[in-house]
């Protein structure tokens, strides 16, 4: 476990405590270089990219879009309910949110 | 009195140099890459760079803000209820459990779901229990969740599996059967690998990362390709991240082609070039350790690679940075100043997008 988390604290965004989530999905589904989907990410969020990694810009933000936040908030979005806001945020589709959406009767 | 710094050796154990000791492994290390990969050394200020990262005093060093780069993992949540043989420690915690506390308890940027074998082939008996796990898992996360498993074509060579050991045939000199063998095995790779992916994309699954590609050599390598332009072809949409073995494609075969090219004794900065065509969306370059070297001359030749696969590759790289490799130490629980100045050194000198 050491190993992991050297990495997530050295050079890591922190996931869902700031926009390392954003940015990792930006990566994946857009082939976007580093910097491109810190770009990408922060027009999207009106932050600058140095605020991606700011768990203190992030935190309120996060709850405020219902991007899902780290800590447990009652009433908050999670799972796929945030998912679908990230969604809308990015411009993508989320695999398991399309599934969900196609066994809504 | 010149300063001495402390530093490790490839096997973890704590050595002591001097600046010019340390540049000068650094020097070696560097150009040992560069002549095996027919690719740049690094620069005297990147050189100087990372001689800053090796001696800088704290015990843990960071990247300079804003230089943050998102995180993919290997083993993922095994490493938290697996034995020593995944380097788990053991606390019996549900995969659910695990991917939560990833998320939200170390602030992982993605995860991902595997079987304890974390190999494909033994995923397909309980395909069903897989699909359902990343349902009810994809159900609570936020983050990007892959299903994380290795091609190990291993296991399809007899005793293991249906095609006879290529090993055991060139040891009597059936070259020509050896090979057959080998292709053989990548077919059922391929199909495997291919028919187990469908069926977590049909569970919600974000992607797939195939770890440790080309462990079993070219046609390990060849499968998964194969596999990744079906897959592709099939969910333009999928997530695919391809981390490899090792920092060489080894020749079990020798005449395996992908696409027109020879994949036998491919470097980093070129199997990059093959995984990209084959529709990847991120790729994973290794670098192995040296157990017997310096760390500044394992770093700076891990970088150099590194480095070269960054500027060749038309996707995002994330360096595969676990024990024995990417600089870090060859060992079971590698220090934690060894792991944060390698992890700082592929960020602000190779470039890399990720780990």
């Amino acid at each position: 476990m050491g190993m992991p988390t050297t990495h997530i604290l050295t050079s890591g965004m922190s996931g869902i405590r700031a926009a390392g989530d954003l940015v990792a999905r930006m990566e994946f589904a857009r082939g976007m270089r580093i910097k491109e989907a810190k770009e990408c990410v922060a027009k999207k969020l009106g932050v600058g990219t140095a605020d991606l990694s700011d768990e203190y810009v992030m935190r309120d933000l996060r709850e405020e879009l219902g991007l899902g936040v780290i800590t447990s908030v009652a009433g908050a979005p999670k799972g796929f309910a945030a998912k679908m806001n990230i969604e809308k945020l990015l411009g993508t589709k989320i695999n398991c949110c399309e599934k969900f959406r196609q066994q809504l009767r | 009195m010149t300063t001495e710094y402390k530093l490790r050796r490839g096997d973890g154990k704590r050595i002591v140099m001097t600046r010019a000791q340390i540049m000068e492994d650094l020097r070696a290390g560097t150009a040992d890459a560069a002549e095996l990969g027919s690719i740049p050394q690094l620069t005297e200020d990147e050189l100087d760079k990372l001689a800053d990262i090796l001696t800088a005093p704290g015990r843990m060093v960071g990247v300079e803000e804003g230089m943050e780069v998102p995180v993919t993992h290997d083993i993922g949540t095994i490493r938290l209820d697996g034995d020593q043989g995944n380097s788990g420690v053991g606390i019996p915690a549900s995969r659910l459990v695990g991917m939560m506390f990833h998320e939200r308890a170390l602030g992982a940027d993605t995860m991902e779901l595997g079987h304890i074998d974390y190999s494909f082939k033994p995923v397909k008996p309980i395909i069903a229990q897989e699909m359902q796990a990343m349902e009810v898992c994809q159900q609570n996360m936020i983050v990007p969740l892959l299903y994380g498993a290795m091609p190990n074509m291993g296991l399809y060579y007899t005793p293991d599996g249906p095609c006879e050991n290529p090993g055991d045939l060139m040891k009597a000199f059936k070259i020509k059967e050896a090979q057959d063998s080998t292709m053989k095995a990548a077919e059922h790779l391929t199909r495997d690998m291919v028919w187990i992916m469908q069926r977590m994309m049909r569970s919600g699954a974000d992607g797939v990362n195939f770890d440790t590609t080309a462990a079993a050599g070219d046609g390990d390598f060849y499968a998964t390709l194969k596999a990744v332009k079906t897959l592709r072809q099939e969910f333009p949409e999928m997530f695919i991240e391809v981390g490899m073995a090792g920092e060489l494609v080894l020749g079990m075969h020798g005449e395996v082609e992908y696409d027109g090219k020879l994949l036998a004794g491919l470097w980093p900065h070129e199997q990059v070039e093959m995984v990209a065509k084959a529709g990847a969306s991120i790729f994973g370059p290794v670098v192995n350790t040296s157990t017997s070297r310096s760390s500044p001359w394992n770093l700076a030749r891990a970088v150099t690679f590194v480095k070269a696969a960054v500027k060749a590759s038309p996707i995002p790289c994330h360096v595969n940075m676990g024990m024995g490799v990417g600089g870090i130490p060859m060992f079971e629980t590698p220090t934690i100043d060894a792991v944060s100045r390698a992890s700082k050194a592929m960020v602000e000198v190779a470039g890399v997008d990720g780990i």
